[in-house]
């Protein structure tokens, strides 16, 4: 408070535009979840607060039983998909950085270069692997194509130059073999940009649309995004379940921000400067 | 699949507890009579349950054979057919448009019914005329449950509200525009919040546009087994500017109103809108939802017309040997008179044979009256590519509404893309 | 690797040659070790595909028929395809409309939000939470707001203050700047947090000398700021062009029944990709397609590398 009143008007002009401005920009999100919150005959009340609230919504579609299966797919595929980038990224982004050893430049470049090839461009060789090694409809097909990302390995390869070479040759005398050394030593020194990746990463592939809706043929194996999309086609006017589905999408991620909001924020400030 | 294994896997184990003494012979035998095959459909709330319903009687009357289904939205349907089967995983028995067939037998996903279980002679003798839209040469390539017509849906309270009498609908064209014009819902800056007729080419619209406007207004969509583009001329004009002035003269309907034609009729904010059988099922299953059907409107002299289509069911080209004879003798069940019926009261979809369908019963009931009526004269497109000839199509309506195009350039504009799309299709 | 002299006068120095040996190869065979997995994944993921991607683009391939070389056909038919063309313009319009209005709200609200002190973290969650949607969710919310009346709640707010309604997505003219505002409005909350990261690493030395020097806020903005700025701008321009030239989810999702908008209107090449590749199975054409859009993001992410070697 006492920064507002010592503050010139200027200042509160600016406050003010900013948080109507932050209004604005949640209102999508604050209608979707008040939507979900309605009835089909409240739909058309364009109230933000629901008349009468009702979890129905929910219900009808969590007993459609779909819903649960995309919700459990996704995060079991994000979670894969997170759980092999922090490993690899972080060993690969390692040994860029702390070995010297003939072709390292030629690995690194040529990691680097595969940031500049669209996903776009590989979506239909990935396509036809996929269907000649029979891997359509399945988790793997639907992870193989992130399990690396250049990104990360990048990422990780610039945090690892800041790790001075002093505590791995301590690690070397204390007669460490050099995996340990990269798992036990090196890797607790870079956690906040295991973080950053991590969230990147899942964030990635929890919203990630066009790949899973090319190799997922088969409702069971649907991520959450492509279900939804599905979903809402087949609920074409049905506007309070579509939300309902949206929300539940959502929802997660939102609630995994408002609990680590100050850690996430750091994480995007530091990949998006380091990466 | 897991499922079936299992429960295949159960029999298995019960025959070797009690029937040790028969030795491995019979477990082999009980093995081998255990044939899965596999049902893909689209993915539609009745069909799905009909489909169930016919494939637990189907079981029953056939304990050797197991039927799995698997469904898919509409939207993707065809592209993970075609994948799937490409892939060499996909279905023994499949449904298809009839419009798609060219394109399935093309890429060998399908192949001919076997004559043995369906004899043509037979087939020509029961099934409805446009069931000849799945022969090729000499050879059947599937057979359809049902068949479906165009008809003109109307809410009765919605009429009654404008003072007429909920029970007549429109005879003509004419009749439709007017009571269009008195039913139809302005807000004060003139935005529609009512439709009086829910346009929707992405719909059904296209086809009443093609086979039925088309020759209302004197013209023939199509000539040469409708390898011929033919609407290219003033008929097809006037029955576009017909269709465009819906919505820019008499203002009773706007594209893209609630997203979707039928989605504005099931809010009851559309007193007309021409849909086909299959919507039967999603309409009924709303509460106090007063509505009814009506036989396409006829023309100032009288000219009716139709559009038919159907989904056959059809035997793909990866079923061999076992599978292959419980494949047909599942379709032979789908096309049955038995399970005509249930498709006619679960899906509401008309029998696809005539004896089965043109029952006094039928012929009187108020829904399927109508819709039994559209089909003596309905047409049937025969589509080289269903999808991109309703893109053709709805682009041209788009060109009026939204770029103030002529009719009649749009229409010539039409008829040659469409025209250059078959010729490039049928070359390959 | 060297053999061991076998020479025994010389074999107390060679073993600790070969120890010295054996220990730096040691570390080369771990470096590789390490790599073994990830070079065949981009060897075979990335490469690999990549590769044949060119490859398939010079053939007639339809998944269901076996391919055959057709030399140069499908960039040919590309060229003379008018829907191409149509694409390609939608494509450039996305990226020349969408870069410098997100980039421009996100710099005048990072930079004032960068000034308050009340509530900012708050005001920064607001901002933020748009980045952590799902954006086929919320297409279609946004599909939902920009409906005609009486559902769409736009048109609404439209009608009761006395303006027209507007046919947004039912438009050729506003479909695709329709389609822009949920992009543009899930991206700002990433772009706000980096330009943030940006403006505290300007050193306040900075500021303070140029006060001192009695230099005017605006001045400051144009003279200081922005030019100390340009990394995290280069990076911001060519992060949000690459995502514009990309675009896919909103587009698919925003206009499911007539895909790629009325008349095409917000046909961008993704989608064209998508369709071509799997709906009409047209691989190879589709390929064709995908090399374009390899082709423009490869000179952007140049023009980028350029752009950051330049001193400042």
């Amino acid at each position: 408070m006492t920064a507002l009143s010592k503050a010139r008007p200027g200042r509160v002009v600016a406050w003010t535009l900013l948080f109507l401005g932050g209004i604005v920009m949640v209102t999508p999100i604050l209608f979707m979840f008040s939507t979900s919150l309605k009835d089909s005959s409240q739909v058309f009340d364009l109230r933000l607060v629901p008349a009468e609230p009702t979890l129905d919504n929910y219900r009808t579609i969590l007993e459609d039983g779909r819903f649960l299966r995309w919700f459990l797919n996704s995060l079991f595929i994000a979670v894969l998909a997170t759980v092999s980038n922090v490993f690899f990224d972080g060993l690969v982004g390692y040994t860029l950085a702390k070995f010297r050893f003939p072709g390292r430049r030629l690995v690194f470049l040529a990691i680097l270069s595969t940031l500049m090839i669209p996903t776009e461009m590989l979506v239909i060789p990935w396509y036809l692997m996929a269907s000649r090694f029979g891997w359509l409809d399945s988790y793997w097909g639907i992870v193989f194509p992130g399990l690396m990302t250049a990104f990360g390995t990048f990422l990780m390869r610039q945090f690892f130059e800041t790790v001075p070479d002093d505590f791995l040759e301590a690690a070397r005398i204390d007669g460490l073999n050099e995996f340990t050394i990269w798992w036990k030593v090196a890797m607790p020194l870079v956690t906040p940009a295991l973080s950053a990746l991590a969230i990147f990463t899942f964030l990635g592939n929890w919203t990630a649309f066009i790949w899973p809706l090319i190799v997922s043929t088969r409702a069971e194996m649907f991520t959450l995004p492509v279900g939804l999309s599905s979903f809402s086609v087949e609920q074409s006017v049905a506007w309070e379940m579509i939300m309902t589905g949206a929300a539940i999408a959502t929802l997660p991620t939102l609630l995994v921000f408002l609990v680590l909001q100050r850690f996430i924020v750091r994480g995007v400030m530091l990949a998006g400067l380091k990466g | 699949m897991r499922m079936s294994k299992r429960i295949a896997g159960n029999s298995f184990t019960k025959k070797l507890l009690a029937g040790a003494a028969f030795g491995i012979g019979l477990t082999l035998a009980g093995q081998a009579g255990a044939v899965e095959i596999e049902y893909w459909q689209y993915i539609f709330d009745t069909r799905v349950k009909a489909m169930d319903q016919l494939i637990g009687k189907f079981q029953a009357a056939n304990p050797d054979i197991k039927v799995k289904q698997t469904t898919f939205p509409y939207a993707d349907y065809q592209t993970k057919v075609s994948a799937a089967v490409a892939a060499g995983n996909g279905p023994d028995v499949v449904q298809l448009f009839y419009g798609w067939l060219d394109g399935f037998v093309a890429a060998k996903l399908i192949q001919p019914l076997p004559k043995d279980v369906f004899p043509g002679a037979a087939i020509e003798a029961d099934f409805f005329p446009i069931v000849s839209a799945m022969k090729r040469g000499e050879d059947y390539y599937g057979l359809p449950t049902a068949v479906r017509s165009l008809a003109l849906f109307y809410n009765k309270k919605l009429l009654a509200d404008a003072g007429l009498d909920p029970n007549t609908p429109p005879k003509t064209l004419d009749d439709l525009v007017t009571m269009a014009e008195k039913t139809v819902k302005r807000d004060g800056a003139g935005n529609i919040t009512s439709e009086g007729f829910a346009l929707d080419m992405a719909g059904q619209d296209h086809q009443w546009w093609r086979e039925v406007l088309v020759r209302q207004f004197g013209g023939a969509p199509y000539a040469e087994g409708d390898r011929k583009v033919t609407y290219g001329d003033a008929a097809g004009a006037k029955a576009l500017a017909f269709y465009t002035d819906l919505q820019l003269k008499q203002k009773v309907g706007q594209l893209g109103f609630m997203d979707e034609a039928q989605a504005a009729f099931k809010a009851g904010k559309a007193t007309f809108t021409i849909d086909g059988t299959f919507r039967l099922g999603a309409f009924s299953a709303i509460k106090g939802f007063e509505w009814g059907v009506a036989e396409l409107p006829a023309n100032a002299q009288g000219v009716r017309s139709n559009y038919a289509s159907y989904f056959a069911n059809a035997i793909t080209a990866k079923a061999e040997g076992e599978k292959k004879a419980a494949a047909a003798k599942f379709l032979a069940y789908l096309s049955s008179p038995e399970a005509m019926e249930v498709w006619l009261k679960v899906v509401g979809e008309l029998p696809a044979r005539r004896a089965v369908a043109l029952t006094d019963a039928n012929l009187a009931n108020p829904i399927h009256g109508p819709f039994l009526a559209g089909l003596t004269n309905a047409h049937t497109t025969m589509f080289v590519d269903e999808a991109a000839q309703r893109q053709i199509t709805m682009d041209m309506v788009n060109r009026v509404l939204l770029q103030g195009q002529s009719p009649a350039d749009a229409v010539a504009a039409a008829a040659t893309a469409e025209q250059a799309l078959i010729d490039r299709v049928t070359k390959k | 690797m060297h053999e061991a002299p076998a020479t025994p006068g010389t074999e107390r120095r060679a073993g600790r040659l070969s120890d010295r040996l054996t220990l730096s190869a040691k570390r080369v065979l771990w470096a590789w070790l390490f790599l073994a997995v990830p070079v065949v994944f981009y060897g075979a993921i990335r490469f690999w595909p990549t590769a044949e991607a060119f490859w398939i683009s010079f053939t007639d391939w339809n998944l269901l028929r076996p391919a055959q070389f057709v030399g140069l056909d499908n960039y040919r038919r590309l060229l003379a395809d008018p829907l191409f063309w149509k694409v390609f313009a939608n494509t450039f319009l996305y990226l020349i409309l969408g870069t410098p209005v997100s980039l421009v709200l996100s710099f005048a609200i990072a930079y004032h939000l960068d000034r308050v002190r009340f509530l900012h973290g708050f005001l920064r969650a607001l901002y933020f939470l748009p980045f952590l949607t799902t954006a086929v969710a919320m297409a279609w919310v946004w599909r939902y707001f920009f409906q005609p009346v009486p559902i769409g709640p736009i048109n609404n707010l439209l009608a009761s203050l006395g303006l027209p309604a507007q046919p947004f997505l039912r438009s050729t003219l506003q479909a695709l700047p329709t389609i822009l505002v949920p992009a543009v409005w899930a991206g700002m909350g990433f772009q706000i947090i980096i330009f943030l990261a940006g403006l505290r690493a300007i050193p306040t030395s900075y500021y303070e000398a140029a006060r001192i020097d009695g230099l005017s806020e605006r001045a400051i903005l144009w003279r200081i700021t922005l030019p100390l700025l340009k990394p995290t701008l280069v990076f911001l321009v060519v992060f949000a062009s690459i995502g514009f030239l990309r675009i896919f989810d909103y587009v698919y999702n925003m206009n499911t029944n007539d895909p790629g908008g009325p008349l095409d209107s917000t046909k961008p090449l993704v989608i064209m990709i998508y369709q071509t590749a799997f709906k009409s199975y047209d691989v190879g054409y589709a390929s064709a397609q995908t090399v374009v859009l390899f082709l423009i993001l490869l000179a952007i992410s140049l023009l980028q590398l350029r752009l950051m070697r330049q001193p400042t």
